[in-house]
């Protein structure tokens, strides 16, 4: 990470100087889709209410405005227009960057996703590619309820063809986002909205610490990437392995820290291509490795990542995997706390894993 | 509805379901079908708006007369040549059909779809576009490439998926491809392509380009979602795009009741949208190239976008693997009245003084014969299940633009299975 840092010291010592602002991740994607408009003009934004008003999230705040109504546009309520229609300017030359509002809404576009932007280069050769970065917030952590906490990224790995990315600081979130807008295949980046305005440690009930006080919020002004399938270490440690994104990278550290465990923590940043050299060097080096995801269990990407490391890893592995995640029912209002992964269920399989 | 006891609906409500008209067995009798005469039809202004269509919408553009005349507003006035031109890309789309299926037949590739009776919707709607007028078709529109002059062999090695299939053997048989043409990737998925098109116009537009882009889509696909997200994507943006319906009247075995027909007409939709709307019969060339001209000028004056339903008729079965006398009467493609486009356009062009039997028969026995010889060419690169075509690698490239290392795994995986399966066999590039 730190070779594409251009303030390499200020990002590791949490300082901010001139350069290295202080941003929420809502700040830093909108600062990375403002240099993308500026560098690009074939980058265009599209997506329910990003035009005039900003995004509900207020990511596209005041893009609109700065690069007009050609680059940044409101569109129909319709996710299949909108995924549709970027992959028709893809075709044209464009580079498309549309937002689904909320993940949980991206099952009305999901045939345009899966049957056509993900196999366009493959069924054309190469005659046509579909390079849009589809962004969409999505997680759970905000009393969202069924339809505005959800976490579909399984849906989206199984696709050949698709990338799925996704960060879990301001830092990395527009060094990434700037990295998917570049590639030439579409991408699914999925902002956890439960930490757009501050890391979330899972214990619900202590206030929250904004962004402004952790170190990853050094967000360098201007141009710079974080490169795709490229795990972050987010702790180096010799005991475990945590294996996490989004959300949970901040709530496996903060359970980790509480129980004073030397665990290693890595966060996958993008599950497809994923980081397996990563991966493999730290559970040979820990032999014991938990997985932690939101979404729910089965056929999760947990599964995906417990099978590889079993596959890889299987001599060295001194414990089961351990796979902590959303309960398989639909997410629920009044029982978040129960259904969220937090420090209980998390604490649980370290004690699992540690018992020996 | 408070003062209403429960359960009390009189009669008791009934579950409509859509029946065509005629079955196996059934004497085919197109009668009800309201044929206006051709020239009878208004042409608006295409800067019109769009309610100024409305008349269209249930109405039937024709020029072509039962005189084999042209007539009326809509007479494109084409010159001979283009007319001859026309009834030649005609008369190779129905040769290259005959092969291709009698190819199948023979077991030279897996599936093949005719256009049979709806040559008119693709070629002549092609030839009002300009060459860098994109286009995103379905299935049935091979005219489109052979008007725009895409190579026969290219169509031909695509459906054998031989080892000059430009598609590398990816793709099932007709779903071509062509950047260089102008035309978009077909995919299996229907209507798909109809959001597509929008926003490739959407693009051209942002771009303040010249180009526009016309879509293709069958009656039974205008139920899909994306039909709907298309056509209101299309009206919010003033997208410079057409939009063809191919009203065949059947989409496999489901007559076009089963997408809304018996209500109302498929160009009607489209006014619902705000879009300029016309409905034109689809076996008269003259009225189809009309019509695409319109809709291709709107488009090009920022306009905005047109729909045209091609009233046809689907002459044969759906697919090589579709067999109609299990659903229709076999006497509907004779009873239709509407008759066969290149027929249609042959006799005008002798009813002009522009043709003849003799050089009609000609072109004909000329079309077959090139098909025949371009069919043996492409037959040298080989033909579906004689050989390993493709080097096995290529089966993992493209997926993304570079191999990421799950699939240089799995690719090496293949490359042993090569190995035991079919030793020494094939190069691996």
């Amino acid at each position: 990470m730190s070779s594409e840092v251009k303030e390499p010291a200020a990002a590791e010592a949490g300082t901010a100087n001139e350069t290295g602002r202080r941003l929420n991740m809502i700040e830093a994607i909108n600062d990375a889709l403002d240099i993308m408009l500026e560098r690009d003009p074939d980058v265009i934004i599209m997506g329910e209410d990003v035009g005039y008003f900003g995004g509900v999230f207020r990511a596209t705040a005041h893009l609109q405005e700065k690069y007009g109504k050609n680059r940044v546009f409101d569109t129909p309520i319709s996710e299949c227009g909108i995924i549709g229609a970027a992959v028709g300017m893809g075709a044209y030359g464009l580079r498309p960057v549309p937002e689904i509002q909320f993940a949980d809404y991206i099952y009305p576009g999901l045939d345009q996703l899966i049957s056509e932007a993900a196999r366009l280069r493959y069924r054309s050769a190469c005659d046509y590619i579909a390079p849009m970065t589809v962004r969409s917030p999505f997680g759970g952590g905000i009393f969202g309820g069924q339809t505005h906490s959800q976490s579909p990224e399984a849906l989206f790995t199984h696709v050949a063809g698709l990338k799925t990315v996704i960060p879990s600081t301001p830092y990395d979130a527009k060094g990434l986002l700037i990295s998917c807008i570049e590639d030439d295949d579409p991408v699914i980046f999925f902002e956890p909205k439960r930490i757009y305005n501050g890391p979330f440690s899972g214990y619900y009930d202590k206030p929250v610490e904004p962004w402004k006080k952790h170190k990853d919020s050094v967000v360098p002004e201007g141009y710079y990437k974080v490169p795709l399938g490229k795990a972050r270490v987010v702790t180096e440690g010799e005991t475990l392995t945590v294996l996490a994104y989004g959300t949970m990278v901040h709530v496996a550290e903060a359970v980790c820290r509480e129980k004073g465990v030397d665990a290693e923590i890595l966060d996958l940043r993008t599950l497809v291509p994923l980081d397996i050299e990563a991966i493999e060097a730290s559970v040979k080096k820990t032999g014991k490795c938990m997985i932690v995801h939101e979404a729910t269990r089965t056929s999760g990407f947990g599964a995906e990542l417990s099978a590889l490391v079993q596959e890889r890893c299987f001599y060295h592995l001194e414990a089961p995997i351990e796979r902590v995640t959303g309960f398989d029912t639909p997410y629920p209002h009044s029982l978040e706390w129960a259904y969220f992964p937090g420090p209980v269920r998390l604490g649980e399989a370290i004690d699992r894993l540690l018992k020996d | 509805m408070a003062d209403r006891p429960a359960g009390q609906n009189k009669p008791a409500l009934e579950l409509h379901v859509p029946e065509p008209r005629y079955r196996p067995g059934d004497k085919a009798d197109f009668s009800y079908l309201d044929i206006p005469p051709a020239g009878a039809q208004p042409r608006p202004d295409e800067a019109c708006d769009p309610r100024e269509t409305t008349p269209l919408v249930h109405d039937l553009i024709r020029v072509l007369g039962d005189d084999d005349r042209a007539h009326g507003p809509w007479d494109p006035k084409l010159d001979p040549e283009t007319l001859r031109i026309m009834l030649r890309h005609f008369s190779m789309v129905r040769a290259f059909d005959e092969r291709m299926f009698r190819g199948q037949r023979q077991g030279k590739t897996s599936f093949y779809m005719k256009c049979t009776g709806e040559e008119a919707t693709s070629v002549s709607a092609a030839m009002a576009l300009a060459a860098d007028d994109m286009v995103f078709p379905s299935y049935r529109q091979q005219g489109i490439l052979i008007a725009r002059g895409y190579p026969l062999v290219e169509m031909i090695n695509q459906i054998y998926s031989n080892k000059a299939d430009k598609l590398k053997g990816r793709q099932l048989p007709i779903m071509y491809s062509s950047r260089e043409h102008n035309f978009f990737s077909i995919s299996g998925n229907l209507a798909t392509q109809l959001p597509q098109a929008v926003g490739w116009a959407m693009a051209s537009a942002s771009k303040n380009d010249s180009r526009i882009a016309a879509t293709w889509v069958g009656e039974g696909s205008t139920a899909e979602g994306d039909f709907h997200a298309a056509c209101t994507f299309a009206t919010v943006y003033n997208a410079p795009v057409i939009f063809n319906v191919v009203n065949n009247q059947w989409a496999i075995s489901s007559f076009s009741g089963f997408a809304g027909a018996e209500r109302t007409t498929f160009a009607a939709r489209g006014l619902g949208y705000g879009i300029a709307s016309l409905r034109v019969d689809g076996n008269d060339p003259l009225a189809v190239y009309a019509a695409e001209q319109w809709a291709a000028n709107r488009a090009r004056a920022n306009k905005g976008p047109t729909l045209i339903e091609h009233f046809t008729y689907r002459a044969e079965g759906h697919s090589t693997s579709d067999d109609p006398s299990a659903y229709r009467s076999a006497q509907e493609r004779e009873e239709w009245p509407l008759g066969d486009p290149i027929n249609r356009l042959k006799k005008h062009l002798i009813a002009i003084g522009e043709w003849d039997e003799e050089r009609h028969s000609a072109m004909d026995l000329e079309a077959a014969e090139h098909v025949k010889a371009t069919t043996k060419e492409a037959e040298k690169n080989g033909i579906l299940g004689h050989g390993l075509h493709q080097p096995f690698r290529t089966m993992f490239q493209d997926v993304y633009e570079d191999l990421p290392w799950h699939l240089e795994e799995q690719a090496a995986q293949a490359r042993r299975e090569r190995e035991i399966k079919w030793p020494g066999e094939e190069p691996w590039a």
